[in-house]
């Protein structure tokens, strides 16, 4: 059975510095503002403090309409921007709003699972899980009148 | 995983694989002519570029899109109109030497991230009406045109043996080159094509060639349409859309054109440059956020595209069943979506243009032939939409598998399956009442429901057959109907209303007796009977939300127009209302659906800076609405003769129709004709069907007063100089001199007045005989 690392949070050692999420805009963006350029969100307040981001469900992939969304050898679902046509079909159809659309590019983004959050974070808040992909797999929904 | 769901990446369509030579069908080209050009920048939308390709010549030529004609014809569909009135005269017909094929986009096309953006808006001089007509097609020409470097494309004249035309938009390059190897089926030859023109042989780069193709139904018919391809790399099959109505393939084939191919390198998804690209990726992820919460409770289009109609219209006795005479059918539940959605492959992305979630294109993959050429073949059949099927019911074929067949081989061959559908329905009832029998047709057993002799009929028309009937039946409807009064067969009055088609071009599928509206909807239209000018049946009908003139004719102005104004830009009408925000019944007009509008326009103005509001599309449309009416009357036709409609559209033509609907038509006598019960109750069927015959035929005219009023237009239906002016057509004194020329000569001929009979409890639409000339 296929398997893929995916980012899990401890929230009661998250103190909201967002390392991960600068760390993860190095990643994706070759930048450390965070915020809207990273694929991991921590959101609320001390105490209280949310982790958001992809957990390589592959939904995404039936939406693709060239192909530009695979899911590799580790099992992370990754975007080839530079097959992508910025279509943002994957951004709508996310279930979760885990494939992210910053205002600067019109191709979208999203956690490629290279776990350089989890080596950021300074409070071991973060952390990889290996999980079966088949646990968490979606297919796009295309029930007749579900 | 929902049952029947396939995960793509391990996708296997099984169909009959074709070995494409490509050394050697390349090898057979020659090229007849090369243009190479500069590859600018597309700004806002617009390449300012034109492409003309005279093939009688052997010429290619670039033109410039100046800011007026922006101004006036924003682009797509009104380029088009614009082009061919530049090209043609008015005695110019289909197969004339200067006959232009326009192939159009607009300045939203090519857009990915709202679903609908990829339309292509084709035009012509149709075979079957003489007159232009405006086809829209999905698929990938349209933007791959525009990324190549091109905002329309005219080809005219004819060459002297098969070519393709190829849009070279690696190499800058337009290229005219025979092909006297490849297939003319489009089937095959959009598959050849997407080999021999793709930079690599991959999959990606073969989802960068688009190609434009008919087949050899187009050449011995007046039904060929033109299949606009996109290739899909999963299931590694060259798909197609439909440029369906009027003829347009045939006009093709004529041209001797083969195909025409769009080749492009790698693009993105801000290649029309738009002014506000942030705005165009918000208001598209809105749309598909929508489509994915709301669809599979409204319209359920990404799981069965149209076809989920069918149920609905045979609901509302609206489903064409035989040849029109019913609307419903015990059968029909044996075409309803779930049948087909048994057999359609899911999961795949369906959308014709990149970013289209509403992914409507369905396809039933290794399906495997019956009949003709390709028996026993394992093929992709894309469809049917919601129209297939419909001529499914009105040609009496209940089995989805026909239904597939059919479809099938009308893509291949380059048949529009409307016309072809809804004449063969016309052929059957004729057939059924004796006006045609065996002999008559060339030996084809052409009753209802026998899916064996359609396609004889197909297959024969494809090898172009040339007995009496396989001579004049692929002309359609109205040829037939001359050629059978011609030969003294039957009832003139029954074939006439019998046969469903207006200005020569065959009806789409819906029954509208019990719509004035509706009836309205399809022949007060520019280029014949299509339901994509207005669709005001549920609104006339159902909800009596239009119950009188002035309100039917103010939907059939607003509707018209604003469905205009999708083929000006290279939108997709099917976004716009098919589905709707979770609150639209809450809003004023939830007919418009409001936040769709503003949805467009958002978008116009994110991709060309613009500042409109909502009713400045409108003005738009009405600048090339009433300029191609305008074209229509130039060319002798746009008047209220031309927009007749046969009475089986009206109301019932057969004692059978009326008897099987007795108690609404007898309710109709009273309630709407203002006839008493007793009265009705003393007549005999007959004289029941004459009574609302006089009644309905009145009403249409009383319709087409107020419509002709509502739009600025005379009596007679032209678009007045004033009106013209009005839309900032000042300047064009060639146009504003012809109408008035033909406004006066309709004066003088008496035609000046209103069609209804009004009595004294009635008023027509004006007392002032010259009342166009205050506006």
């Amino acid at each position: 059975m296929s398997k893929v690392k995916i980012v899990r949070f401890h929230p009661e050692k998250c103190d909201g510095c967002r390392d991960c999420e600068s760390a993860c805009s190095q990643v994706q963006f070759k930048t450390t503002v965070g915020g809207n350029q990273s694929a991991i969100r921590i959101s609320g307040s001390p105490g209280e403090y949310r982790m958001h981001v992809c957990d390589q469900r592959g939904l995404c992939l039936d939406m693709c309409p060239v192909g530009a969304l695979e899911r590799r050898p580790n099992g992370a679902v990754t975007l080839d921007a530079s097959t992508c046509i910025g279509c943002q079909a994957c951004v709508g159809f996310c279930p979760i709003g885990a494939v992210r659309k910053w205002e600067g590019r019109m191709e979208p983004f999203k956690c490629i699972s290279c776990g350089a959050c989890v080596r950021a974070c300074p409070n071991e808040a973060l952390y990889m899980e290996e999980i079966d992909i088949d646990a968490v797999r979606e297919l796009v929904y295309h029930n007749l009148g579900a | 995983m929902v049952d029947g769901q396939i995960p793509i990446e391990e996708y296997e369509t099984g169909n009959t694989v074709h070995e494409i030579d490509v050394a050697t069908l390349r090898g057979e080209h020659r090229v007849l002519a090369t243009h190479s050009f500069e590859k600018g920048e597309i700004v806002r939308g617009y390449n300012r570029r034109t492409l003309h390709v005279d093939l009688s010549k052997g010429t290619i030529e670039e033109r410039p899109v100046t800011d007026d004609m922006i101004a006036k014809f924003t682009g797509g569909r009104g380029f088009g109109l614009k082009i061919l009135w530049d090209s043609i005269s008015p005695g110019t017909r289909w197969d004339s030497e200067d006959n232009v094929l326009a192939i159009t986009n607009g300045p939203m096309c090519g857009n990915t991230q709202y679903p609908g953006s990829g339309k292509s808006i084709c035009l012509t001089v149709s075979p079957s009406t003489d007159i232009v007509c405006d086809s829209n097609v999905g698929g990938f020409f349209g933007p791959f045109l525009k990324f190549a470097g091109f905002d329309a494309m005219a080809i005219q004249g004819k060459a002297n043996e098969d070519v393709v035309v190829v849009i070279d938009g690696i190499a800058s390059e337009v290229r005219i080159e025979t092909a006297p190897l490849e297939e003319t089926n489009t089937h095959v030859l959009s598959e050849q094509l997407a080999h021999i023109y793709a930079a690599e042989d991959t999959e990606k780069s073969r989802q960068r060639v688009s190609s434009i193709t008919s087949g050899l139904g187009a050449e011995h018919s007046y039904w060929g349409c033109l299949n606009s391809s996109f290739y899909d790399p999963r299931r590694k099959v060259a798909r197609v859309k439909q440029a369906g109505r009027g003829g347009l393939g045939t006009v093709l084939r004529d041209k001797r054109v083969k195909g025409v191919v769009a080749v492009v390198p790698k693009f993105t998804g801000v290649e029309n440059n738009p002014a506000d690209p942030v705005t165009m990726a918000k208001v598209g992820t809105k749309l598909h956020k929508e489509i994915r919460d709301l669809d599979r409770h409204q319209c359920n289009m990404r799981a069965v595209g149209t076809g989920h109609l069918v149920e609905i219209m045979d609901a509302y006795d609206l489903l064409p069943c035989e040849n029109y005479r019913f609307g419903s059918f015990p059968k029909a539940s044996k075409l309803y979506s779930p049948k087909f959605y048994d057999l359609f492959t899911k999961v795949i992305p369906d959308g014709c243009w990149h970013g289209c979630t509403m992914a409507c294109s369905k396809t039933v993959d290794g399906f495997e032939l019956r009949t003709g050429p390709y028996a026993g073949h394992r093929v992709t059949v894309d469809g049917p939409e919601y129209e297939t099927v419909g001529c499914g019911s009105n040609m009496g074929l209940w089995e989805p598998e026909w239904v597939l067949e059919f479809n099938f081989y009308c893509d291949t061959y380059g048949l529009d399956t409307i016309s072809t559908g809804t004449a063969i329905a016309f052929y059957m009832e004729m057939y059924e009442y004796g006006i045609l029998n065996r002999e008559r047709c060339d030996d084809l057993e052409l009753c209802f429901g026998n899916a064996r002799a359609v396609m004889e009929f197909m297959h024969r028309m494809a090898r172009g057959d040339d007995g009496e009937f396989m001579s004049v039946a692929p002309k359609g409807i109205r040829r037939v109907k001359d050629w059978i009064k011609a030969k003294g067969w039957g009832d003139e009055r029954l074939v006439e209303d019998c046969g469903m088609e207006s200005k020569g071009l065959e009806y789409s599928e819906y029954v509208t007796k019990e719509s004035l509206a509706m009836q309205g909807g399809y022949g007060l239209t520019l280029k014949g009977p299509q339901h994509d000018e207005a669709w005001l049946i549920f609104m006339d009908m159902v909800n009596n939300a239009i119950p009188t003139f002035p309100d039917k004719a103010e939907a059939l102005h607003y509707f018209p127009m604003w469905r205009t104004w999708f083929g000006l830009n290279g939108f997709c009408k099917l976004p716009w209302n098919d589905v709707e925000p979770a609150n639209n019944a809450d809003t004023d007009e939830p007919s418009k659906v409001p936040g769709h509008v503003q949805n467009y326009v958002d978008l116009v103005n994110a991709m060309t800076g613009s500042e409109l509001e909502k009713d400045d599309l409108i003005i738009q449309s009405e600048r090339c609405y009433n300029w191609q009416r305008a074209m229509n009357v130039w060319m002798g036709r746009g008047r209220r003769a031309d927009d007749w409609i046969p009475y089986r559209s009206m109301g019932p033509v057969t004692e059978m129709e009326y008897v099987s609907r007795e108690e609404r038509y007898d309710t109709a006598l009273v309630e709407k004709a203002g006839m008493s019960k007793d009265e009705v109750a003393g007549m005999t069927v007959p004289e029941k069907m004459e009574a609302l015959y006089q009644f309905r035929q009145d009403q249409y005219q009383k319709l087409a007063d107020a419509v002709y009023f509502r739009r600025g237009w005379t009596h007679n239906g032209v678009p007045t100089p004033q009106k013209m002016i009005s839309l900032g057509f000042g300047d064009e004194a060639d146009m504003l001199r012809m109408l008035q020329d033909r406004i006066d000569a309709d004066t003088a001929a008496g035609l000046n007045d209103w069609g209804g009979n009004y009595d004294e409890s009635e008023d027509p639409p004006s007392d002032d005989p010259l009342y166009w000339e205050k506006w």
